[in-house]
């Protein structure tokens, strides 16, 4: 026979590993039901001392059972499923969760274990601290990142979902909300974080036909996803390996009530359980949570359980009830032959690695009794989830009749059901969340922020009938809203702690804080709970105040003599559960680029590195002789990552000559030239050549990062002026080699239809002709020093263009070289690398190039005004080229210092070039050293090198080779 | 800072699709005096309320637009593109377009800015 709640399939048998040793478990179990149904009692051992600790709340909620899973630590067994072959480890103990040397720390170090221990004892003396350090670091922590990172095999997703109506929590009150919203037409979300939705129904089956009927509504369940956190109305929810980003217009928060453990002594060892957490255990798992319990409750929440387990067949040896007189439910209890103590409750659980034994009395004091057992059941008080709902701008008062933090003040949009709107019998929590979730509906269009305007007045939502269903709605409010309040149940409020010096009383499992550590922090000034909370680390730890906040706030009144509602709460911050960083990083949006030629690249044996966001062979195994190679005789270069855009209109020259300090409208078509675009502030935003192809239509090239940014500014001025421009990105739809080195031409001359000797194919012209059969356009232009002709290729055509070209090249010598080599050679002839050799800082004549600003263009241009003032003032520094005397390579980044030590500039560039056989490089210095000849310091990490300005090419300064 | 933005091309978007272009201001309409250019380079109003200013959709239809939003509540009240009427009426001149003798005449039928 299985209970009506139960989540098992018995006739699936799956098999995982808790440290390495195989544990057999049915299909619908988590690793903590299957570990407890195999008889594992101690499931972690604690943080500072190492106590052997186990199932506690058995919802994911504690830190008890923290475990690792595949690697990942982090999971709690109770609420992780089991699955087929997984490897589970425990955390935080060595060797083994049953001996933990570590225990040493509790056992002899205790007392001297306060608060704020480690910064008062290993401050001194300070030389000591790397030692110290070395040491806590090992005990401390739960879990161990591994050293190495396996490539991960799984990605995250993450999904955009805009819905009118999000419920979070799957209990009675939130699938009420969620049937009411959708069934008035409404877009509905629900987030639920249990083994499925039902909330405290599931231990009783009760809301299945609940949940089939929400979802035959059209309601989007979001099954055990967790809701993190309210960000101005954005609502991310962790599932599995997606984050939804779920933003509605309105929330219903129906997220319950925590049950909160007692804080007495011993109350953290194990078969020490939340009531609540030991009955999920048996009826959703079959597992029997103990065979002989003692329960302490302060209302009928434990009294429930309680009943529940003695109908599993466990005994309930007694029940201290610390209501002066107990309950109804009580009474049958008693009836039934259960001794259940009014007015009791318990202070203290003993035993070994298990209780054994728990001792129930009166607050006051006095007759003692004692009990053996192997379960003590707990139920302090409930907690409401208001983080969420407080996220939102939410606020809490203390209620004196519930005990309880309750919600006061909701901000629009932003609707309680259930507990959390103080409903406590079913009938009433049913009735909540309807209300709830028509209210939320009656408040679409109305009060919704940052949504679409048109959204609700379109697509015949506003109809008559849709009128009518409306006055339905506000009809059912009116009569939900007229029922009676109900009356409180009966309870008690719980002591801030029973049982203080019997033993170490624990108000926060997750750091190991006990009572006594929080009166000590007020005895020292901490006596504020925001400070407590700094200085003892309590409601700090994974479960985030879930199971310590109110024990927290009980202590900090009874030491202070302040009432439960002036000491308040905390804050309460996202996430809502410990999620993996992985899930908020997602997926990435940027992907990898990769040229059309890349995988003949990998074929060729490149070495492969990030360039931006582009994969770019660096090169092919040696890049001194790639670089030589060019000099001597050719080489091939992929530069498809050049952002290449069609500018394309009447207006275009026209446009250009506004974007660029030189000219354009004036460039012949078939010619090309060297533009740098300045910001308005003068600055060097980009650079780049353009070919003009027609009239109208200009092929501008820019740097490989700068092709997005370079359209956006582009076409932001557009916006503004209404030029008769177009402006199209072909960056990824052209591929682009350059062809390079003495021996181009020949190789050119073999593959191309045009005629390419000097004379007919000059420098600086741009061509369209057929490369290897393919059209193409062709720019004669070398940014290496060599010969140089840049082919730009549809890319679906880039292989066959770059094979022909190397099958040409051949016999040759031609060699295909990578961006290392690349960096060299137009370092030879001190072309800048915008974003290397320059800032945002660096000026057009401060990077030595003031004849690419033309003043006298009649015509405005962008950065015309502050250029005009840069061209009348010496700037500070200037751009140079250095070489050094005795071949040493500088850091790029390497300070100059001037005759006093004082840092003067720095190195951008350096390199050693094997053509010149020297070490050359750019650097930043006072403009009063910026001459041939003059001597520099650089100082490097500790070295000190000598070097000399060279304010002209080290290679072909001239341009003649070039030229050729 | 999360919301959701309404491209005029594509519809409404989350904030994370978009590109910042800054409140907008007119660039001089002829030239400035060293303090007005530095001012116009580095000063921003910084308003606590309403503004006007520039977005780039990114990641979807690659187009500049202009919204009106409130910068203490992310609230947005419209957008629409640079050619688009004006819902408050209001003549307002983007950053470009005090580039002198830059404008183009539009075509026939959108509406035109006031420049001076």
């Amino acid at each position: 026979m299985t209970q009506p709640g139960e989540r098992l399939d018995r006739g699936r048998v799956i098999t995982f590993t808790f440290d390495g040793k195989p544990v057999e478990a049915y299909a619908g179990d988590t690793i903590g039901s299957a570990l407890f149904a195999a008889g594992r009692r101690t499931f972690s051992r604690s943080f500072k001392y190492h106590r052997p600790r186990g199932l506690m709340c058995v919802s994911g909620s504690c830190p008890n059972c923290i475990c690792s899973v595949n690697g990942a630590s982090g999971a709690r067994a109770c609420t992780e499923p089991a699955r087929e072959g997984i490897d589970v480890r425990h955390v935080n103990a060595l060797p083994s969760l049953e001996h933990d040397a570590m225990r040493a720390t509790d056992l002899v170090g205790g007392p001297f274990t306060p608060p704020g221990f480690y910064y008062k004892t290993f401050i001194r003396p300070r030389r000591m601290w790397p030692l110290y350090e070395k040491v806590l670091r090992h005990a401390a922590g739960l879990g161990k990142l591994p050293a190495t990172q396996p490539e991960r095999e799984w990605r995250t997703e993450y999904r955009r979902r805009h819905a009118d109506v999000l419920v979070v929590g799957g209990g009675l009150a939130g699938l009420h909300a969620a049937l009411a919203a959708a069934g008035a037409g409404a877009d509905t979300v629900l987030v639920d974080e249990g083994p499925a939705p039902g909330g405290q129904q599931l231990v009783t089956g009760g809301s299945r036909e609940l949940v089939g009927a929400v979802r035959a509504a059209g309601v989007e369940i979001l099954e055990r996803g967790s809701a993190l956190g309210y960000f101005d109305g954005l609502v991310p929810v962790w599932q599995s390996d997606t984050l939804h980003q779920v933003r509605a217009a309105q929330h219903v928060f129906a997220t319950g009530t925590i049950e909160q453990p007692l804080v007495f002594a011993g109350n953290d060892l194990p078969g020490v359980m939340l009531a609540s957490g030991a009955r999920r255990l048996a009826a959703l798992y079959a597992v029997s949570p103990g065979r002989r319990a003692v329960l302490a409750t302060t209302s009928d929440r434990g009294l429930q359980a309680a009943v529940a387990l003695r109908d599993a067949g466990t005994e309930i040896v007694a029940v201290a009830d610390l209501r002066p007189e107990t309950s109804a439910l009580g009474r049958s209890l008693r009836a039934a032959g259960v001794p259940v103590f009014a007015g009791r409750t318990i202070v203290e659980a003993s035993g070994g690695s298990v209780v054994g034994r728990a001792t129930i009395a009166a607050l006051g004091g006095g007759a003692e009794l004692s009990f053996h057992c192997d379960l003590v059941l707990v139920s302090g008080g409930a907690l409401p989830a208001t983080s969420l709902a407080l996220q939102a701008g939410a606020q809490t008062v203390y209620d004196r009749a519930s005990g309880q933090f309750e919600l006061s003040e909701l901000p629009a949009g932003v609707h309680a059901a259930g507990e959390l709107a103080r409903a406590r019998c079913d009938e009433a929590i049913a009735a909540s969340g309807e209300l709830a979730g028509l209210r939320a509906v009656a408040a679409l269009g109305r009060d919704d922020r940052g949504r679409d305007d048109g959204r609700h007045d379109d697509g015949g939502r506003n109809d008559g009938r849709h009128e009518a269903a409306r006055d339905v709605v506000r009809a059912r409010i009116d009569e939900l809203e007229a029922r009676s309040p109900e009356a409180p149940g009966e309870l008690a409020l719980a002591p801030a702690v029973s049982g203080a010096g019997r033993g170490k009383c624990f108000a926060c499992l997750c750091e190991d804080v006990t009572a006594k550590d929080v009166s000590q922090s007020i005895d020292e000034g901490y006596d504020s709970i925001e400070l407590s909370k700094r200085y003892t680390t309590v409601t700090m730890g994974p479960c985030q105040g879930r199971m310590c906040q109110l024990p927290a706030v009980r202590l900090m009144a009874a030491e202070t003599g302040l009432s439960l509602g002036s000491v308040g709460t905390t804050t309460a911050r996202p996430p809502w559960v410990s999620v993996p960083m992985g899930i908020l990083g997602g997926r990435p949006t940027q992907p990898a680029r990769r040229s059309a030629i890349h995988d003949r690249h990998r074929e060729l044996g490149a070495v492969v590195r990030w360039a931006g966001d582009w994969r770019r062979p660096y090169h092919y195994g040696d890049p001194q002789a790639e670089a030589l190679a060019v000099h001597e005789a050719a080489g091939l270069i992929d530069v498809s990552t050049l952002g290449k855009l069609i500018v394309r209109g009447p207006d275009a020259g026209d446009f250009l000559d506004r974007m660029y300090p030189n000219r354009f409208s004036n460039l012949r078509p078939g010619r090309i030239r060297y533009g740098v675009i300045s910001s308005d502030a003068g600055r060097i935003v980009d650079d780049g050549t353009i070919c003009r192809l027609d009239d109208e239509t200009f092929y501008v090239t820019t740097t490989s990062g700068g092709a997005g940014a370079v359209e956006e500014w582009f076409s932001w001025w557009l916006a503004g002026w209404g030029h008769r421009v177009r402006l199209t990105d072909v960056t990824q739809g052209m591929a682009a080699v350059n062809l390079a080195g003495p021996r181009a031409r020949v190789i050119m001359s073999e593959v191309c239809d045009l005629d390419c000797s000097a004379p007919a194919f000059a420098y600086l012209d741009g061509r369209q002709g057929r490369v290897a059969g393919v059209p193409c356009l062709i720019l004669r232009i070398g940014f290496v020093g060599e010969v140089g002709y840049e082919i730009h290729v549809p890319a679906a055509h880039g292989v066959h263009v770059w094979d022909a070209l190397m099958a040409a090249g051949e016999r040759h010598g031609l060699r295909p070289f990578g961006l290392e080599p690349q960096r060299i050679l137009r370092l030879q002839k001190l072309h800048i690398l915008v974003g290397q050799d320059t800032d945002s800082e660096s000026t057009p004549f401060a990077a030595a190039m003031p004849w690419i600003v033309k003043l006298d263009k009649e015509q405005d241009f962008i950065g015309k005004w502050a250029l005009r003032h840069y061209a009348q003032r010496t700037p500070a520094t200037s751009l140079v080229g250095f070489t050094t005397a005795d071949g040493d390579v500088p850091t790029e980044g390497a300070v100059i210092v001037d005759e006093t030590g004082t840092p003067a500039g720095q190195v951008t560039s350096s390199r050693h070039s094997p053509v010149l056989r020297r070490t050359i490089g750019m650097a930043w210095v006072p403009t009063a050293l910026a001459q041939d000849g003059v001597a520099i310091t650089i100082s490097d990490e500790g070295r000190r090198l000598q070097a000399e300005i060279q304010t002209r090419p080290f290679f072909d300064p001239d341009g003649e080779v070039l030229r050729s | 800072m999360s919301f959701v933005l309404t491209c005029p091309n594509c519809g409404p978007r989350e904030v994370t699709d978009f590109g910042f272009g800054g409140e907008i201001g007119a660039r001089p309409s002829r030239e400035p005096s060293f303090r007005e250019l530095n001012a116009y380079n580095y000063f921003r109003a910084n308003v606590a309320g309403r503004q006007r200013e520039w977005w780039y959709h990114r990641s979807g239809c690659r187009a500049w637009f202009i919204a009106e939003r409130d910068t203490r509540t992310n609230e947005v009240h419209f957008t629409r593109l640079p050619d688009d009427e004006d819902p408050a009426g209001e003549a307002m001149v983007p950053a470009g377009s005090g580039l002198a003798g830059a404008r183009r005449e539009r075509a026939a039928g959108t509406r035109g800015w006031d420049l001076r």
